[in-house]
C-alpha cells in the first residue's frame, strides 16, 4: 500500500500473512482457511486509514494482527521504526501500550460488574502507573476527554445507553496514551444519531491529541467522512488503496467499483439500477486462482483466472490489483468499448 | 385512491415491567394502500417493531395493546390465537433480520417452504414440493433440485434469507412484513435481496411494511415513508417528498446526522439530550425536549395532518397539525416548515 506522505510512518505492515489450520471437521488437518494473504500497509501519525471491506475480507484479521492480539503466520509488522511481530516481550509491551483496540460492541467489551471508573482505570491499574490519587485523576480527565460527565463514574455499563459504553470504551483505551486506535467497527452497532456523536468525538480526539486511526469498517459512507486514506480488501488481499477521494471518485478495481455501487443511497432519485455483483465471496479455505476475484468479476478477462494481479501504481498514493485496470493504464485503445467505465 | 390493506387506529402498545408501565407506542394511526411498499424508519426503541409485533400478534404477554389493527377490514386485535395462525405464513408472512432464527436448522430448506405451503393449502406432498422448487428458482437459489434436502447452515446468510422469503411468499401473501431484512447482510449482498424484494413486489403485487433503520434501504425500494421517534409516529410522507423535504424537526436531525458521503465535510450535525425513558415519557411530543424549535403548546401532543404536499407531520410548527388541533397559525413568523 501507499505510504502516508513524509517520514517514517508510524505504523507498518509488509507482507503480513495469517492462515489459521483447520483443526475440527472433514477438512481438517486438510488445509487452512488464508485469512491474510501478503498485505502491505502504512499508517502516519495522526492519520487515518480505513480498512473496508465484507464479511471474510480478513480485515478483522489484520486488525487483530496489529494490535498483538493474534500472531501473524508470515510477514512484519513495525510500529515506529520497532519490529513488533515477533520481538522481545520488553518492545512487545511498550507496543501493546501505543496501540490500542476499540470494538464493535461495547457491550461485550465492557465488564458488566464493573462501574465504569474502574474499567477506564483498569489500564493504569495494569501498567502501574501513578499513585492511588492520580489514578483517579486520569480517569475525571479521560471522562471529560471522551465527553462522559462525572456523575456517571460509578454506574455499571448496563446503566448507560449505548453511545455512552462506546464512549467508556475509548475512554479506557486512551488511557495509556496510545499513538494508534484500532477501532474495529466502532459505530455500527449504533444509531445514526449517536453514530454521528461517536464519529465526531474521534475526529476530535484524533485533532486534539494527534492520535492515528486504522478504522475498520464495512460502512462506505462513515469511512468516506473519517478517512484520509482507505484500503480495499476482499478474501485476504488488498484489491485497491489510496486517498479517500481517489478510491471513491476514481475507483479502478472493479470489486470496489461494484462496492460502491451497492451503497444504497439516501436519495430515492439515484435508485439502484447499475450492475450488480453477482454471487457470494467465496471460502477462503480454498481461494480462487488467479485473480481472487475473477469469478465475480464483471469485466474479467483470460488471464484473470491465471495470474495473480500485481499492484499497478495510478498515482503516489493510488494503487490498485487488476489485470484490465493495468491493460488499460498501459494502452487505452486496446480495450473494448464496454470496459471504458474502468 | 387505491384500496387501504392495513389500517393501524390509534393503535398503543404498552410493556407492564418492574420499573413500571413503558409505553412503546403511542396512538399510531397509519394507513396501508394495497400494493404500495411502506417503509417503517427510526432508531433503537422508537417502536416499530412493537407496531410489526402487535400486527402479527406476536406482542409477549406483558404487552397490551389498545387501538384497532384493521386487516381488509377485519380487527387482528380481536382475533383469537388459531384465527391469527390462519392469517400467518398465508394471507400475512414476515421476514426478519436473521434467517437463521426463521429456520428450522434440522430440516431441509426445501421441505421447509413445502411444509408452509401445507400448512394453509390442501395440496399434495408431490405438489407442495413442486412449487417449493418453483419458488427456491425465483429468488434466486442455484441449483435448487440439488439443494432441496441441504439443511440452513450450509446456506451462507444471504441464500437463507432467499429461502425465508421463498417462504413468505409461498402462499401468495396479500401483505408481507420485513423486519429488517438486510440488515444482517454484506453490502453486495444486502444490494441483491433488495433487488429481489423489489422484484417479488413487482411480480405479485404483493405489500410491503418495511421496517428499516437505514434511511438508504428505505429511499430505494419504499413508495412512502413513515418516522417514528420514541413511540410517535412523526412524519408519513411520499418517498420523494420525505427525501427532498423533511419537516418534523426529528426527521431533519436524523438525516443532518448521516455521513453526506463528501468526504472531510467536518463534523456531523448531532442530535443534542437523548430519547426520553419511555418508562417516564414526557406529556405532548416526545421530541420537544431535544427539539431546537421547542414551542409552549408541545407539551399538548400534535396531531398528525396532512399538508397539501401528502406528506402528514406531527408538529405544532405545521400549518396543517395547527389546524388539525385547533390552533391559529404561528405568532411568530419563524421557521416554518412549509
Amino acid at each position: 500500500m501507499a505510504e502516508p506522505t513524509g517520514g517514517r510512518p508510524l505504523l507498518q505492515v509488509e507482507g503480513v500473512v495469517k492462515r489459521f489450520p483447520i483443526r475440527r471437521g472433514v477438512l481438517r488437518g486438510a488445509g487452512a482457511v488464508h485469512a491474510v494473504e501478503g498485505v502491505d500497509l502504512a499508517v502516519g501519525r495522526g492519520e487515518v486509514v480505513s480498512l473496508v471491506g465484507e464479511s471474510g475480507s480478513g480485515k478483522s484479521t489484520l486488525g487483530k494482527c496489529i494490535t498483538g492480539m493474534i500472531r501473524p503466520t508470515a510477514g512484519r509488522i513495525h510500529f515506529d521504526g520497532v519490529e513488533v511481530s515477533g520481538s522481545s516481550r520488553g518492545a512487545r509491551g511498550n507496543f501493546r501500550r501505543r496501540v490500542q483496540p476499540v470494538f464493535q460492541d461495547p457491550r461485550s467489551s465492557l465488564d458488566p460488574r464493573w462501574a465504569i471508573e474502574r474499567t477506564i482505570r483498569e489500564p493504569l491499574d495494569a501498567f502501574r502507573i501513578g499513585n492511588k490519587a492520580a489514578r483517579a485523576a486520569r480517569v475525571r480527565e479521560l471522562m471529560d476527554l471522551v465527553g462522559l460527565p462525572a456523575h456517571l463514574s460509578q454506574r455499571k455499563p448496563s446503566e448507560l445507553s449505548g453511545g455512552q459504553q462506546q464512549r467508556v470504551a475509548i475512554a479506557a483505551a486512551l488511557a495509556l496514551e496510545p499513538d494508534l486506535l484500532v477501532a474495529d467497527e466502532p459505530v455500527s452497532a449504533l444509531d445514526v444519531s449517536v453514530q454521528a456523536q461517536i464519529l465526531n468525538l474521534l475526529a476530535d480526539l484524533r485533532q486534539r491529541l494527534g492520535l492515528a486511526l486504522l478504522f475498520i469498517a464495512h460502512d462506505l459512507s462513515v469511512i468516506e467522512h473519517i478517512s484520509d486514506r482507505v484500503a480495499v480488501m476482499y478474501l485476504g488481499r488488498i484489491v485497491e488503496s489510496g486517498t479517500v477521494s481517489e478510491v471513491f471518485t476514481d475507483p479502478r478495481h472493479p470489486y470496489t467499483r461494484a462496492l460502491i455501487d451497492a451503497i444504497p443511497r439516501p436519495d430515492p432519485t439515484q435508485r439502484m439500477s447499475r450492475t450488480r455483483l453477482i454471487g457470494e465471496i467465496p471460502s477462503p479455505v480454498n481461494p480462487p486462482s488467479g485473480c481472487r476475484f475473477h469469478p465475480r468479476c464483471p469485466v474479467a478477462i483470460g488471464v484473470c483466472s491465471q495470474d495473480d494481479p500485481q499492484q499497478t501504481t495510478f498515482s503516489s498514493q493510488h494503487r490498485a490489483a487488476c489485470h484490465v485496470a493495468a491493460a488499460q493504464t498501459a494502452s487505452l485503445s486496446e480495450l473494448p468499448h464496454e470496459r471504458a467505465w474502468l | 385512491m387505491s384500496d387501504s390493506l392495513l389500517e393501524f387506529r390509534k393503535v398503543s402498545v404498552d410493556y407492564a415491567g418492574r420499573g413500571g408501565t413503558v409505553s412503546a407506542v403511542t396512538d399510531v394511526s397509519l394507513t396501508l394502500i394495497e400494493g404500495e411498499t411502506f417503509g417503517l424508519v427510526g432508531e433503537s426503541g422508537c417502536g416499530k417493531t412493537t407496531l410489526s409485533m402487535a400486527l402479527m400478534g406476536l406482542l409477549p404477554d406483558i404487552a397490551s395493546v389498545r387501538g384497532r389493527i384493521l386487516f381488509n377490514g377485519s380487527d387482528l386485535t380481536t382475533m383469537t390465537e388459531s384465527q391469527l395462525r390462519e392469517l400467518r405464513g398465508d394471507r400475512i408472512s414476515m421476514v426478519f433480520q436473521d434467517p437463521a432464527t426463521s429456520l428450522d436448522p434440522t430440516f431441509g430448506i426445501g421441505s421447509q417452504v413445502a411444509d408452509t405451503i401445507r400448512a394453509h393449502g390442501d395440496v399434495s406432498r408431490k405438489q407442495a414440493k413442486d412449487r417449493a422448487l418453483g419458488l427456491l428458482a425465483e429468488v434466486g437459489i442455484p441449483a435448487a433440485a440439488e439443494r432441496y434436502a441441504d439443511p440452513p447452515h450450509r446456506l451462507s446468510g444471504g441464500m437463507r434469507q432467499r429461502v425465508v422469503l421463498a417462504a413468505a411468499i409461498a402462499n401468495n401473501p396479500a401483505l408481507l412484513l420485513a423486519d429488517e431484512p438486510t440488515t444482517a447482510l454484506d453490502v453486495t449482498i444486502q444490494a441483491q435481496i433488495l433487488d429481489l424484494l423489489a422484484d417479488l413486489q413487482r411480480r405479485h403485487g404483493t405489500t410491503i411494511l418495511l421496517i428499516a433503520h437505514d434511511l438508504g434501504v428505505v429511499a430505494q425500494i419504499c413508495d412512502r415513508v413513515g418516522v417514528m421517534y420514541a413511540g410517535q409516529l412523526v412524519e408519513v410522507a411520499p418517498v420523494a417528498e420525505l427525501f427532498a423535504r423533511p419537516r418534523h424537526p426529528y426527521t431533519r436531525a436524523l438525516f443532518d446526522a448521516l455521513p453526506s458521503g463528501s468526504h472531510q465535510a467536518g463534523a456531523l450535525r448531532v442530535i443534542a439530550g437523548q430519547v426520553p425513558d419511555l418508562a417516564h415519557a414526557p406529556t405532548g411530543c416526545r421530541f420537544k425536549d431535544r427539539c431546537p424549535s421547542r414551542l409552549a403548546e408541545c407539551d399538548e401532543t400534535p396531531p398528525l395532518a396532512m399538508s397539501d404536499s401528502g406528506a402528514s407531520i406531527a408538529c405544532w410548527l405545521d400549518p396543517a397539525t395547527r389546524a388539525a388541533g385547533g390552533l391559529g397559525p404561528l405568532a411568530i413568523a419563524g421557521e416554518s416548515n412549509g
